[in-house]
């Protein structure tokens, strides 16, 4: 039992933070139709900053508060400078756009930080919670609590606000919101700039377990784009559910069979829900009218 | 003409006297060194790229070798073992190089081999793998310990504290998969009985899993972790998470003050075997290699204003290796060059003692490596290691 238990708390925690970083790349999706794969760049930025600026000096809780307002103007960067300037292309040349900016802000990372591993302190002290044989870290329930409320925040912003309903116009119908006098750059350079500063928080948030480096975000994003693909893409708690499921097949995986195969099990577990829901556990089916 | 050296010379930092130096005084020797100083073992090959830079205007400003001085032809390979062998060639039949000492990786040191046992000219490699010089081929040498060395030693140590039952969990990395292959071929020779495997990926952030089955594992009484990068700190932490109260040994893939960072208050209490260079100051003055490691670090850290780490070590070794072999042989003749390189007794370096011969051509012991544990942030000397 304490086995089992400890497979799920490793699961949550795992899971918590592929949910996180998840999560930031629903709202470019709404917004533009495209999957962001400079996300997990963000995440590393977060991160990579804060501990950048921790070194030199400043109380890192500014450091954070800073590293998100950096990440969000590299964000914004890359809406102006990059996706604006093409957007009348389609969206997979979009998406190239976007693996080629996570290229770019890794090279550049490497230049302005360095190449070695670094770790940020966790938000509370470090004994590990104990309960029924199995310990969990205080800093996973600090991850998933980040998650829970950054969905409900961007649930409340897309669903009760005119930005949120401006947004989904601009996915629905690029045009038509244009007509109505939604200003689509405003729009969708806002999600990315939102997108950006979800992105360093969990950055921020999830340094303290996985640590973090200039390359950190390739496999974060990776992972939290099959917890994206496994929730449903486009919704926010599809990308937490995701997240924590595909934590907790990895945990059982490597747990009940072996370590070498536990990605294995998990794309298997995914490949298998995508046949039943190709879209996915939360996500809506797109009806297009010809 | 001469203010232009020394504007060139001030510019790049090395000093007038290096720069008078490099006049053209009397006739250049050249040493190639084909290194991994951009890319992925970028760690390994720009300490390596420093010192050898650092060394050879040393030895040049004290008069060269013989009276001969050496110019270092440097190039990158960015980790790729196709350009290294370009570059090998290139430095073979367009520089004309008398030796070579390079060679960051295994896998460039490996693409390079062939190259200079055609050319028939010493290859002194700064990579890990035991395969380098395992069959001896006639040309290569190399200075670095290897990973089975290191399971040997943390074996001894094992033995010493009568824990012969273990368990391991390693990386999946090529250097977690190489040094576990090692360790599980020397177990059984070194009295030690694997009860249990587990495995990690390079990019995991958790692995409670599978440190609970080897919590859950009968008879385990110690486990080891073969592995390198960000892997080996989070294992750490993990274990301490999980409470787990058997002595944990980590590999000295980790031998660097940047894992104690990591792993925090968890690494308290860890042992592995590494290089002496890492704990030069705590070295008793009695040991020998203390002067040599001490005197690396000083001059390492002060020209680079960078910390000192054991891949340096490795290129100043070759490097002397080649120096002292050519004092003797009284000259850059290719064979006699050799042989005096195979003849090298004695001769103290960063990485341990080494005594090659025609069997052996690295020529270190289990001497090189010294038991480390971690306490209060900071490695101390194992109590019972010895030397």
């Amino acid at each position: 039992m304490a086995e089992f238990l400890q497979f799920v708390f490793s699961g949550l925690t795992v899971g918590a933070v592929y949910g996180l970083v998840a999560i930031g790349f629903t709202l470019i999706y709404n917004a533009a139709d495209v999957v962001n794969f400079a996300q997990g760049e963000f995440v590393m930025l977060g991160g990579m900053t804060t501990v950048f600026l921790g070194y030199a000096g400043v109380p890192l809780p500014f450091a954070a508060a800073a590293a998100v307002v950096i990440t969000t103007v590299v964000g914004l960067a890359l809406y102006r400078f990059a996706i604006a300037t093409a957007r009348d292309a389609n969206a997979v040349t979009l998406i190239i756009i976007t693996i080629g900016a996570s290229i770019f802000l890794r090279g550049v990372a490497e230049l302005v930080f360095d190449k070695r591993f670094h770790s940020l302190p966790p938000l509370f002290d470090r004994d590990p919670i104990r309960i029924g044989g199995a310990t969990i870290l205080p800093q996973s329930l600090v991850v998933l609590a980040g998650a829970v409320i950054i969905v409900v925040l961007l649930w409340a912003l897309i669903e009760r606000t005119l930005f949120g309903k401006a947004v989904i116009a601009t996915s629905a119908n690029h045009v038509a919101a244009k007509l109505v006098g939604i200003d689509t750059r405003v729009t969708v350079g806002a999600c990315f700039a939102l997108s950006a500063a979800i992105g360093a928080i969990s950055g921020i948030l999830i340094t303290p377990i996985t640590l973090t480096s200039y390359n950190a975000g390739t496999l974060l994003a990776l992972k939290g784009f099959a917890a994206v693909m496994l929730g449903g893409i486009g919704s926010a708690i599809g990308a937490v559910v995701g997240g924590i499921l595909l934590g907790l097949l990895e945990a059982f995986a490597a747990g009940y069979v072996s370590a070498s195969y536990k990605d294995a099990v998990a794309f298997l577990v995914i490949l298998a829900v995508l046949f039943a829901m190709p879209h996915g556990l939360f996500g809506k089916a797109k009806v297009e009218r010809v | 003409m001469s203010k232009e050296r020394l504007r060139l010379a001030a510019a790049i930092g090395l000093g007038v006297a290096a720069a008078l130096a490099a006049g053209p005084v009397s006739a250049q020797v050249k040493v190639g060194a084909v290194l991994s100083a951009s890319g992925p073992a970028s760690f390994l090959g720009d300490p390596e790229k420093k010192t050898l830079e650092i060394y050879v205007d040393d030895i040049n400003a004290k008069g060269g070798v013989n009276g001969q001085k050496l110019q270092l032809v440097v190039y990158d390979d960015g980790g790729d073992a196709n350009s290294a062998r370009t570059f090998a060639t290139r430095l073979v039949e367009e520089d004309k190089v008398v030796a070579m000492v390079g060679g960051t990786t295994t896998g460039t040191t490996l693409a390079m081999m062939p190259v200079f046992e055609d050319a028939q000219i010493p290859f002194i490699s700064l990579a890990g793998a035991v395969q380098i010089v395992e069959p001896v081929r006639k040309w290569v040498f190399k200075t670095p310990h290897t990973d089975r060395m290191a399971c040997q030693k943390i074996f001894a140590d094992l033995k010493r504290r009568s824990l012969t039952t273990i368990a391991m969990i390693s990386g999946t990395d090529a250097f977690g998969k190489s040094m576990r292959d090692q360790c599980v071929a020397v177990a059984p020779q070194s009295g030690i009985t694997i009860a249990h495997e587990e495995t990690y990926g390079p990019g995991d952030s958790d692995m409670t899993p599978q440190l609970t089955k080897i919590k859950a594992t009968a008879g385990v009484q110690a486990v080891v972790n073969p592995g390198f990068g960000q892997g080996p700190a989070i294992v750490t932490r993990n274990y301490r998470q999980l409470e787990i109260s058997y002595p944990f040994y980590q590999s000295h893939g980790v031998a660097s003050k940047q894992f104690i960072t990591l792993a925090g208050v968890a690494a308290d209490g860890v042992r592995l075997p590494a290089a002496a260079l890492l704990v030069a100051d705590k070295l008793p003055d009695s040991d020998k290699q203390k002067p040599v490691v001490v005197n690396y670090q000083k001059t390492f850290e002060t020209k680079t204003g960078q910390p000192v780490s054991t891949f340096g070590g490795h290129a100043y070794d070759g490097l002397m290796i080649l120096v002292e072999a050519a004092k003797r042989a009284g000259g850059f003749n290719a064979a006699k060059l050799r042989d005096e390189i195979e003849n090298t007794k004695g001769f103290i370096g960063t990485g341990g003692t080494f005594n090659m011969s025609p069997t052996d051509h690295l020529g270190l012991d289990l001497s090189a490596f010294r038991m480390l544990e971690i306490k209060n942030g900071d490695w101390v000397l194992a109590p019972d290691s010895g030397t």
